[in-house]
């Protein structure tokens, strides 16, 4: 039967709300046959019709927004980020649109990009009862089919909950994660799906690109971001309208507009986001910097790690070139602008502009001195001046120049404007994607958004900025977030990773996890980066492994300020930073590695007195198996560990399936005075 | 070895000089020889010397820059461990140390029968499931020591990852 229906579609012409292989047919055949060649779909690009004018596109625009996402149509809007996909969203999908042609359900599935609760993966709404589910599995499809597609009724098993005593969460904007968040740069992740340019304008995406054309001059729209004062998202926080009038001053007839997305820091993926979940979003913000500076080409630098985003913004610029929105003269108007995508190849030092520039054109990534500015002729690819921005920057020029300066004022703190998106990860419930307003404070983001410390452990530090960041501990969690805040407690905004540590996680341990990445990454054109963070690192490795010296610490603030003075990149003066916070802030942690031969934490081997505590311990001899020295010797009734051949490698504590191998810090040692 | 400059390097080729645009489209270049043979062998890079007019040394100086190049050949399968801030913390070491232990290589390494890279990388942007390794392009998250002991099966089996697609 179901057979001979497929077999009947194929000939009929279709109607509108038709399902064929569960993707729901949105438009009437009226529009069909002016706006789009057939269903031609060849690798998810629906070919679409030129645009010629600008009331071409208001037009198309306030037709699909209409048509798509009608609000009385059944739908799915599935999380197809990487990290859900990593949990099995599409075989999620697959079971929807299994269960769907069983049941002859009409059922739009919209896979969208990242919608920030990445621990809680596939995350799916479902619409118009606008339920919200998480951890979904294949196997719980066909009774949220029941339940809520067909019944209009929550399934009580998929929601989210904060643990098993609470009460679920139906609606999305109820979940803590979602509560305290304003989305804004994200605005679009989670609505629509980034292959298919004709959601993004049914979300009234290109109204800026319509509204700068038709009715704003290149200097109205400079002045316009200048006003908002939109600070640079990718961690210094220079103003971008400054940045884009400096350009746009420059002599020279041809300019380039580059968005920065070799996002590199470890802990951080909000660029990525951006460019998979709404990468027409980005492309609207560069067009509008390139029409208020003047140029004529841009290149979008995406990390090689980043596959999906790649592909993503490939079929983005493809669906816009041939909507007539990007090319020679957009929408008839004699603005053009073309957009090409460079691939990194792998090196940190590359995020860094003039590294950035070296490596577009083909050389070693190796940062030079400035000035030129990439803002000034000689400074940008081949010479050329050149605007970058950081994605996030430019994802948050639509909202400023359609909504106004004003709006965008009146969101944040009145230094830092606006929204920010933080990659919130590490020892927190919750950890996903976030994006708040500028001045929330860091226990909001932790303890509300993030849920609190994973296994209700104690909070100890939180580190922003990346690896040129610092940790921030307890007394400052207060603290609203903004980017002059968090250089006053000698941390950065970074392009805005956080990672949250907790009572198990020796900080030492943690600064020189962050240097041995800068100190690999450092391109070695400076001596202080290229031999300080390695002098560095080997003073935290001996501190780590036991063997530090009582100096250790002046050492390491005196070779830090000399390696930020003496290098010429941000790599460099921000490498020492997450050592220096460290000892800062935790001066103790450090002596008592040092003086006692301890790690609170418990991370680092090579530290404290082993021993089993006999009470606790079940006799299952597991840390006697482990131990590669016959350290661990065997009672008739108990096991201990002779000080002696113990090497403190851990294995036994590792090993001990209950936690009676204790570490304690090593008894004083006093001269006996009877020799 | 079949090179258009000109599409390689994009629109803005019309506004650059030819030994521009040649030099531009180097790390192009050496990403397309990679894909092809898994590695930068070493005479397709004397030729691509040649073709782009540019010193071998200066290949070898770009090419050795980067860490996605390599100069030898490489394993059937290549295993990343995420070695980042928010993997780290959540014990991204002892997936490391297991998988090195169960293949004797260590990371940036590949067995003798070619079949497995070990590698480390700084982030692959999945910090909600840390710790996190991929299989070639499919990522595991989530790995705890019961997982660990399912990879290590996977890449011994020669099975394709359960995964999308």
């Amino acid at each position: 039967m179901s057979f001979l229906r497929k077999q009947e579609s194929r000939h009929r012409p279709r109607k509108s709300g038709e399902l064929i292989k569960g993707i729901r047919f949105l438009h009437s055949q009226k529009t069909l046959d002016s706006h789009f060649r057939g269903n031609d779909r060849i690798k998810g690009i629906r070919y679409m019709k030129k645009l010629h004018c600008i009331s071409e596109l208001k037009e198309l625009r306030q037709r699909l927004e209409k048509e798509t996402f009608k609000p009385d149509t059944l739908r799915a809007r599935v999380c197809c980020g990487t990290a859900c996909t990593a949990t099995g969203a599409y075989k999620v999908i697959d079971s929807f649109k299994h269960e769907a042609s069983e049941r002859s359900v009409e059922l739009e599935i919209v896979k969208t990009g990242c919608q920030g609760l990445c621990q809680k993966g596939p995350i799916l709404k479902i619409e118009p009862a606008d339920i919200f589910y998480q951890r979904t599995k294949p196997a719980n499809v066909p009774l949220i089919m029941s339940y809520s597609i067909l019944g209009n009724m929550p399934y009580r098993q998929g929601l989210y909950r904060d643990d098993i005593l609470s009460e679920p969460v139906i609606l999305m904007d109820e979940v803590p994660f979602y509560k305290k968040q304003m989305r804004l740069a994200l605005r679009n992740n989670g609505k629509i799906d980034p292959c298919n340019i004709s959601h993004y304008l049914a979300v009234g995406g290109y109204a800026a690109l319509e509204k700068t054309l038709s009715s704003m001059s290149s200097d109205d729209v400079l002045e316009e971001v200048k006003k908002a004062n939109l600070r640079g998202r990718g961690g210094a926080g220079f103003p971008a309208g400054r940045k884009w009038e400096h350009t746009k001053k420059a002599p020279g007839s041809i300019k380039l507009v580059i968005a920065n997305g070799d996002e590199g820091d470890p802990g951080a993926f909000m660029d990525r986001s951006i460019m998979e979940g709404d990468p027409h979003n980005l492309l609207e913000g560069m067009m509008l910097c390139a029409y208020a500076i003047g140029a004529q080409y841009g290149l979008i630098y995406v990390r090689h790690e980043y596959p999906l985003a790649v592909k993503n913004l490939g079929i983005a610029i493809k669906q816009a070139e041939e909507l007539g929105i990007l090319g020679k003269n957009i929408l008839g108007t004699d603005f053009s602008f073309i957009v090409d995508i460079r691939e990194g190849a792998g090196a940190f030092v590359c995020g860094e502009s003039t590294a950035l520039v070296a490596s577009i054109e083909g050389e070693r990534g190796f940062p030079r001195t400035r000035p030129p500015r990439l803002s000034e002729p000689g400074g940008g690819p081949w010479g050329y001046p050149s605007n970058l921005n950081n994605i996030e920057s430019y994802a948050c020029v639509p909202v400023i120049v359609e909504r106004g300066a004003d709006y965008f004022l009146s969101i944040g703190t009145s230094t830092s404007p606006g929204t920010k998106v933080f990659a919130l990860t590490g020892m927190v419930k919750n950890t996903g994607l976030v994006e708040v307003p500028m001045g929330i404070t860091l226990r909001e983001i932790i303890f509300e958004i993030g849920g609190g410390i994973l296994g209700n452990k104690k909070f100890k530090a939180v580190q922003t900025g990346g690896p040129s960041g610092g940790c921030i501990p307890e007394k400052h969690l207060d603290l609203p977030v903004d980017f002059d805040s968090l250089v006053s407690v000698g941390s950065m905004m970074g392009s805005g990773g956080m990672v949250v540590m907790d009572e198990n996680n020796c900080m030492v341990d943690v600064a020189k996890f962050f240097l041995s990445f800068t100190q690999s990454e450092s391109c070695g054109k400076c001596p202080p980066c290229r031999i300080g963070t390695y002098q560095m690192l080997e003073i935290l490795k001996r501190i780590t492994s036991g063997e530090g010296q009582p100096g250790d610490i002046k050492k390491l603030e005196e070779l830090g300020k000399k390696v930020v003075v003496g290098s010429l990149c941000g790599l460099g003066s921000g490498a020492p930073n997450p050592v220096l916070t460290t000892i800062k802030y935790f001066r103790e942690e450090y002596e008592e590695h040092i003086k006692d031969k301890y790690c609170r934490a418990k991370v680092c081997s090579g530290l404290g007195m082993f021993r089993i505590e006999n009470e606790e311990c079940f006799l299952c001899g597991l840390c006697k198996q482990a131990c590669a020295f016959n350290a661990v010797k065997e009672l008739r009734n108990k096991f201990f560990i002779d000080q002696d051949y113990c090497t403190k490698c851990k294995a036994c504590y590792i090993a001990c399936p209950i936690g009676a191998v204790k570490v304690e810090k090593q008894p004083k040692k006093t001269v006996d005075s009877r020799q | 070895m079949n090179l258009k400059v000109d599409e390689m390097i994009g629109h803005i080729s019309v506004e650059l000089s030819d030994s521009q645009k040649k030099r531009g489209i180097l790390i192009y270049a050496f990403q397309k020889i990679q894909k092809e043979y898994n590695y930068l062998p070493g005479d397709v890079l004397n030729t691509l010397s040649h073709k782009l007019n540019v010193p071998l040394s200066d290949v070898y100086s770009t090419a050795s820059f980067y860490k996605q190049f390599y100069f030898t050949p490489r394993g059937k399968k290549i295993v990343r461990v995420c070695t980042g801030t928010a993997c780290h913390v959540r014990g991204a070491d002892n997936v490391l140390h297991k998988i090195e232990d169960e293949f004797n290589i260590e990371p940036g390494e590949t067995t003798s029968d070619l079949e497995m890279t070990l590698e480390t990388v700084g982030c692959i942007g999945c910090c909600g499931l840390a710790p996190v390794a991929t299989i070639n392009d499919d990522i595991i998250g989530e790995i705890d020591m019961k997982k660990i002991d399912e990879i290590i099966e996977i890449i011994k089996q020669g099975k394709a990852v359960s995964s999308h697609k």
